[in-house]
């Protein structure tokens, strides 16, 4: 040996890329966390199908609301009335089942019902009302307005005149729409949790470890950068959270039919998404690994983390049924913008482009946590 | 033969605050020696040699390693010292075939896992994990770790503390063979009777000040000279003579 080969910062952070993967495939509870779990959600849920009952009903626009279908359908418990969506993208969601009906209720021009309900017409004049009920394929829910509907009707005919006229007629058209089933929602929230877990239960353990055992101290004994460090580390769980993310798709799309719209670019998305938003939730993990002082003070730091966005990011029910205060919560946490991110581009094939909103508010987040981390993280 | 100085440390001052752990020491460790840093616990031992490894920052002072200055050329004194750090772990999961491979990759230097084993006697725990290792096997396999990068000088921080004799004096004809093979060794120890027989020269190190250097026989000879003796007459061999006697010599396995 001549002369000493240069020393390679590129080779030293993949030499700890490769350590850390292979200590991560060792570890039970990453293995675990990251794929049993996941799974074992996707299997329950995908097999109970939607938990509690509500038939998200959209309001046309032009429905008139001072009529008495209107005020019994508001009181029913069973209806979820959705008035803040434009027209739009009521019919968007109609297709794709996010909502089960759009109602549109229009007064007809002889208002003799409310005039004098009680005197007798021709049967040829209209009937007071025309609704106009639009189902979906995409949802079986509809068919539980459409008996509210009838119950409504003939309970309110009964009680004004049972030879009277109609009180009003009813339309109903059900469009096509694709199938939206109850794995499509679930997956990529548990994907998205699984990720937002791994992230900073992973990175918090890992670090905080590699410190408390002076593994760093040794590390920072040989010519590595410190930058090595952290890179060989993200490195190693990227790959690891992107290789169980695949196994995850794969095993939602043959089993339980998740749907990918463009197939192959599709899951190449959300591949993408999830490198996204496991860099930022390894931010989390980062801070929490700085400010634990020990081990045991690792899990409270990371549950207050996870916790609330397991409950609130719409992992397993849509956020739509929090009352709105909730709902401005959740529009705040980053896991409901990465899972709102996922099931667009899985089930509607939106492009990158397309969820560049969500991806603004990530990236904002992203900022934010990698300034926390910076100041609070520590190498000894 | 002329001793010429590998290290050098000038008037060297460490501060915590209001507390002062390295108070203007002073010292050079010759080339191929085996030098020992003596001193009570908390008398700024680990301080100093974690500021010559470049780990920690000096308050004030001069330091030369090999030549190198440790304010301007810390990446070069790291590639050529090896370090041993008082009770440091190693990467989870990972056995110690593979602590070498991620060590190699972290000096940027080809060694396979086999020949490094080989030098500390450990091939036969190639695929063991470190943390299953016994006390003696731990420390062989960190010194293993600070070879890697053929240093100049290695560092050694305590590594007999918690060792039964024979695992020991194991560890001092491990060290002993690394000194004749041209590496330079700075030790720290608590136990005088190896110091006594592994140390070239030793210095003492108390409240952050070095109280004075010399040979373990030059110390030994001066203290004699100055009217000194031991309360109980000196018998030819102590305890752990007959401990090693009764027990053998022999290395033994956990």
């Amino acid at each position: 040996m001549t002369t000493k080969p240069k020393y390679s910062n590129t080779r030293a952070t993949l030499a700890i890329a490769k350590a850390s993967l292979r200590s991560i495939l060792r570890s039970p509870s990453a293995v675990v966390f990251s794929l049993v779990f996941p799974l074992i959600f996707i299997v329950v849920f995908a097999n109970i199908g939607g938990s509690g009952v509500t038939v998200d009903v959209g309001i046309a626009k032009t429905c008139d609301t001072t009529n008495p279908v209107y005020k019994i359908l508001r009181n029913n418990q069973l209806m979820n009335l959705i008035k803040d969506q434009s027209t739009d993208e009521m019919n968007k969601n109609l297709s794709k089942g996010s909502i089960d009906a759009i109602l549109d209720i229009r007064k007809n021009n002889s208002p003799s019902w409310i005039t004098s309900p009680l005197q007798p017409t021709a049967s040829a004049i209209k009937p007071p009302f025309t609704i106009n009920v639009q189902y979906t394929k995409a949802s079986s829910k509809g068919a539980i307005l459409k008996s509210a509907l009838n119950n409504i009707l003939y309970q309110v005919s009964k009680v004004m005149n049972s030879n009277g006229p109609q009180l009003a007629e009813v339309n109903e058209t059900t469009i096509q729409g694709r199938e939206y089933r109850y794995i499509d929602f679930i997956l990529p929230g548990m994907l998205g949790f699984s990720l937002l877990s791994s992230g900073v239960f992973g990175t918090a353990f890992v670090f905080l470890s590699l410190r408390l055992t002076l593994v760093i101290k040794r590390f920072f004994a040989t010519p590595v950068k410190r930058y090595s460090i952290v890179l060989g580390e993200a490195l190693a769980r990227i790959v690891f959270a992107l290789a169980g993310a695949l196994f995850i798709i794969a095993i939602g799309h043959y089993a339980f039919n998740f749907t990918l719209i463009h197939g192959f670019t599709t899951v190449i998305n959300m591949l993408i998404l999830s490198a996204i938003g496991l860099i930022i939730f390894m931010g989390f993990g980062f801070t929490i690994s700085g400010v634990a002082k020990n081990e045991s003070s690792v899990p409270p730091f990371s549950n207050i983390i996870t916790l609330p966005q397991f409950l609130l990011s719409g992992t397993f029910f849509s956020t739509a049924a929090f009352p709105s205060w909730l709902q401005h919560i959740s529009r705040v946490l980053p896991l409901t913008h990465l899972n709102e991110a996922m099931r667009k581009v899985a089930f509607e094939g939106a492009s990158l482009t397309e969820v560049s909103h969500q991806l603004l508010i990530l990236g904002i987040w992203f900022v934010g946590v990698y300034v926390v981390a910076v100041k609070t993280f520590k190498w000894e | 033969m002329v001793n010429k100085p590998i290290i050098t440390v000038k008037n060297l001052v460490k501060k915590y605050g209001d507390f002062t752990a390295v108070n203007d020491i002073s010292f050079e460790v010759y080339e191929g020696e085996i030098f020992g840093l003596l001193g009570p616990n908390g008398a700024g031992k680990t301080t100093t040699l974690e500021i010559i490894e470049t780990l920690r920052d000096k308050t004030s002072g001069e330091i030369s390693v090999d030549g190198f200055s440790i304010d301007k050329d810390a990446d070069d004194i790291k590639k050529r010292i090896g370090v041993q750090l008082q009770a440091a772990g190693y990467y989870p999961n990972l056995n110690l075939s593979e602590l070498i491979v991620l060590f190699s990759g972290l000096y940027g230097i080809n060694k396979t896992p086999m020949e490094m084993l080989e030098k500390v006697a450990l091939t036969e725990k190639a695929k063991a994990k470190y943390k299953d290792l016994s006390g003696g096997q731990k420390q062989r396999f960190s010194i293993a770790t600070t070879l890697i990068n053929d240093p100049r000088i290695i560092f050694l921080d305590e590594p007999t503390t918690g060792l039964d004799p024979q695992a020991r004096r194991n560890l001092w004809d491990l060290i002993r063979e690394i000194r004749n093979n041209g590496t330079t060794v700075v030790i720290t120890t608590h136990y005088m009777d190896e110091a006594e027989v592994l140390c070239d020269r030793v210095a003492f190190i108390d409240g952050g000040h070095v109280i004075g250097i010399d040979t373990p026989d030059n110390f030994i000879d001066k203290l004699v000279a100055s009217g000194f003796e031991r309360p109980k007459q000196v018998k030819l061999a102590n305890l752990e003579d007959v401990f090693i006697n009764m027990t053998g010599k022999e290395w033994r396995e956990e």
